[in-house]
């Protein structure tokens, strides 16, 4: 695999490796020195147009975690505010002939634009509305680990899907993993022929009982001026997912940040069935193997694999 | 030469610029000659001279005393092309194209005619814009070129142009193409002032509110992209509109690059009601669907109006065959690489399409059978007379407007470069099959193609 820029181009075995890969990695997280040797000398450029804590901390971690030269680029601040484009831009940091490069952007094929100006691999870390496959990916790992298995997995994503790239790639991970998707908001948030990717669609959260995992979607509050709802409160009167409506068996989900007392009630977030703080933990990991993956995949001379005696390397010892 | 000339029909250089040139002395030798308006189908030595069709000789019988002769056997001349959409992008943005560059394009793709859209920066919205335009088309437009003029000032869509004094200024028509005239009231002050300047009036039909945010066709495509989608309903819905406040106020529209099906079934009832409007269809909407911005390629597929699904490509196709849609207009609409590089919701709408428009719908169009080859000539030489412009034809005694094509050339778009100062051709890249040799236009040589030799008679 050279670039990483969406879910759909992944087949599940290419999943299921990237997730076996970040089990391995889990297991040099519990260790004291949490470094290894893998990608040492080599150059992983950082490139976020939009704001993000998670997903942009994440995989800065996961790059140094891995011995990766790191640069960090945000828009604000750099030459983007004086009118660079995105193709000069790559083309500049492209100079420092970076292994991978992370791009988020807020227009959709910004990443796979980006692929065809650089020989780096590419990692798509959301793009506009279209997708965000590391999160995707970090949500299948957290589920995985929790249920064993996705097969015949009932899972209601519900909220703001039209603005979501969650959504999308989660949509098809889900299902690409033999789980049974249900899309829930409201009408003016459901884009029209969703459910021609294989998903059920709902206007209401009548029937969330029977699902096996709620994924709560973010809701913006931009999305009132627009009329998109009339108010958060009546949003949350419909959509809300609290622990009155969530059984005991049912697992809680949210990309973040979450807005309290909208999207999820404070107690539901807290709640021992909230996956959240999980969530959390599986993104470094799984964005430490999809830089593997990308860059040390198809090199089985490179110092991390799995097995007994390959375990990863901690820095110190030998490479 | 045009002062002397006696034409017995109504030519396009009487309402058009045209750069002055050599009238050509032309024998198409033997050539395939189809006419399908004018009831022609059969193999003629094509005479061409004085800036007419001189003869229709039976093959082989011409005289060829004095004439460049033209190898013509098995190759097809049909009436020159007419585009009346297409966007020379002069003033203001000659880094994309200008009127030389453009009516090149537009000789190379068998075009005798283009009207250009007012757009422009600023745009064509005073006498002095039109003159000015004239004159630079009468210094270096390859083919016959005429400039519509904005509908409303500054194409602000609030008060109308000084539209008596543009028509005295030789604009061929009006329209506000690029933005919708979204004040139904404005609209239906154009068409009452209709009956006092005369001129056709061509609408780009969007509601802004509906299509707000849109870089695509709304559907399960940009469903999956995850891309602001452009609905159908914010095209049918204007249509409608207009529709209804032509047949209230009798006056005449041009619905402009029709791409729902919806639109189709209202101009088609609209007619049926006696409504004067007449309609175009562009090639991507013929050919394409919204299934190509899968690749997020702006390039090729981002236009607006935005290629739809395949049942609004069939009703297009359907709106050819029955006359709802009577001609094909391209939209031409060049753009540099730095407007189109970028993701696709930040690019620029509008590909070009003059050099391909004839190769690219006979390959995905006539070569499978789906409409047959005169149906093509006829509506690719449609758009002049809904602006009062004589049709292209081969009959005898007319202006000398000729495209000859060899039909089972194969050539591969853009591998030679383009005529247009832009690339964003929407079949960049592709194999087309059916190639324009050489085209008269106005009874002067507009083009030819490099490699395709002359012979001259002993």
């Amino acid at each position: 695999m050279k670039h990483l820029l969406s879910i759909e181009q992944l087949s599940r075995e290419e999943i299921e490796a990237i997730l076996d890969r970040a089990e391995s990695f889990a297991e040099v997280g519990r260790r004291d020195i949490k470094k290894v040797p893998t990608l040492r000398g080599r150059t992983v450029v950082s490139l976020f147009y939009e704001s993000s804590t998670r997903t942009s901390s994440s995989f800065d971690l996961a790059a140094k975690r891995l011995s990766a030269d790191l640069v960090s680029v945000k828009a604000a601040g750099s030459s983007v505010e004086k009118g660079e484009s995105l193709k000069d831009t790559v083309a500049t940091l492209s100079a420092y002939d970076p292994a991978a490069i992370v791009i988020r952007h807020p227009y959709a094929g910004a990443a796979q634009m980006v692929a065809g100006w650089t020989t780096a691999s590419v990692v798509n870390a959301g793009d506009g509305k279209h997708e965000h496959p590391s999160q995707a990916l970090l949500d299948v790992y957290t589920l995985r680990r929790k249920l064993g298995s996705l097969e015949g997995v009932r899972i209601w994503i519900v909220g703001d899907v039209l603005h979501s790239r969650v959504a999308r790639s989660n949509l098809i991970a889900f299902a690409k993993m033999g789980a049974e998707v249900t899309l829930c908001g409201p009408p003016t948030l459901i884009p029209r022929g969703i459910e021609q990717l294989g998903c059920a669609v709902s206007y209401t959260l009548d029937g969330i009982e029977e699902a096996d995992v709620v994924y709560a979607l973010r809701m913006q509050k931009e999305r009132m001026s627009e009329s998109f709802v009339p108010s958060l409160r009546e949003y949350a009167a419909c959509f809300q997912v609290g622990t009155r409506r969530l059984n005991p068996r049912q697992l809680l989900m949210h990309p973040g940040p979450v807005n309290r007392g909208v999207e999820l009630s404070g107690e539901a977030i807290d709640s021992p069935q909230s996956l959240i703080a999980e969530q959390v933990a599986a993104g470094l990991v799984v964005r430490m193997a999809i830089l593997y993956e990308l860059l040390a995949g198809g090199d089985p001379s490179a110092p991390v694999a799995e097995g007994e005696g390959s375990r990863p390397t901690p820095i110190g010892t030998s490479a | 030469m045009s002062a002397q000339r006696e034409l017995v029909t109504p030519s396009l250089r009487d309402k058009l610029d045209i750069r002055a040139g050599e009238d050509a002395h032309l024998v198409l030798h033997r050539a395939t000659v189809l006419d399908p308006v004018a009831g022609i189908d059969s193999v003629h030595d094509v005479v061409i001279r004085d800036g007419r069709i001189a003869a229709l000789a039976s093959p082989g019988e011409a005289d060829t005393e004095g004439a460049e002769v033209v190898e013509a056997e098995g190759l097809h001349a049909f009436p020159a092309f007419f585009d009346p959409h297409v966007h020379l992008r002069t003033p203001g943005h000659e880094h994309k194209e200008d009127v030389e560059t453009g009516t090149r394009a537009a000789a190379a793709g068998g075009y005798c005619g283009i009207l250009a859209m007012a757009n422009t920066e600023p745009p064509v919205s005073t006498a002095a814009d039109v003159s000015a335009l004239r004159e630079q088309a009468r210094a270096g437009a390859s083919v016959p070129v005429g400039f519509l003029a904005t509908v409303t000032r500054a194409m602000a869509g609030q008060e109308l142009t000084e539209m008596v004094e543009l028509r005295e200024a030789g604009a061929l028509g009006f329209s506000d193409d690029g933005l919708p005239i979204t004040d139904a009231g404005v609209m239906r002050r154009a068409l009452q002032y209709q009956h006092l300047c005369g001129g056709n009036i061509a609408l780009h039909e969007e509601d802004p509110r509906l299509s707000m945010g849109g870089a695509m066709h709304e559907g399960p495509v940009s469903a999956v992209l995850g891309i602001g989608g452009i609905p159908s309903v914010s095209e049918s819905t204007m249509v409608a509109r207009d529709a209804a406040l032509a047949a209230h106020e009798k006056a005449r529209i041009h619905v402009q690059h029709l791409s729902a099906a919806e639109s189709v079934e209202i101009v088609r009832a609209a007619k049926a009601a006696g409504v004067q409007i007449s309609a175009e269809a562009s090639p991507h909407h013929l050919c394409l669907t919204d299934e190509e911005v899968r690749s997020l390629d702006p390039h090729r597929f981002k236009m607006n109006p935005p290629i739809r699904e395949e049942r609004d490509r069939q009703a297009l196709i359907d709106g050819l065959r029955d006359g709802t849609v009577e001609c094909i207009a391209t939209d031409h609409a060049p753009h540099q690489p730095e407007e189109k590089d970028v993701p696709f919701e930040q690019a620029a709408f509008g590909v070009t399409g003059l050099e391909t428009a004839f190769a690219a719908l006979h390959t995905a169009l006539v070569l499978p059978g789906v409409i047959d080859l005169h149906l093509l000539v006829e509506r690719m030489a449609g758009g002049a007379e809904p602006f009062d412009l004589p049709r292209p034809t081969l009959a005898p005694g007319s202006e000398a407007n000729v495209v000859l094509c060899d039909l089972g050339a194969e050539w591969t778009v853009g591998e030679d470069g383009y005529e247009s100062r832009s690339a964003n051709s929407w079949r960049a890249g592709k194999t087309l099959t059916g190639r324009v040799l050489m085209t008269v236009a106005a009874g002067q040589v507009a083009y030819r193609l490099r490699s395709f030799s002359l012979g001259v008679a002993a």
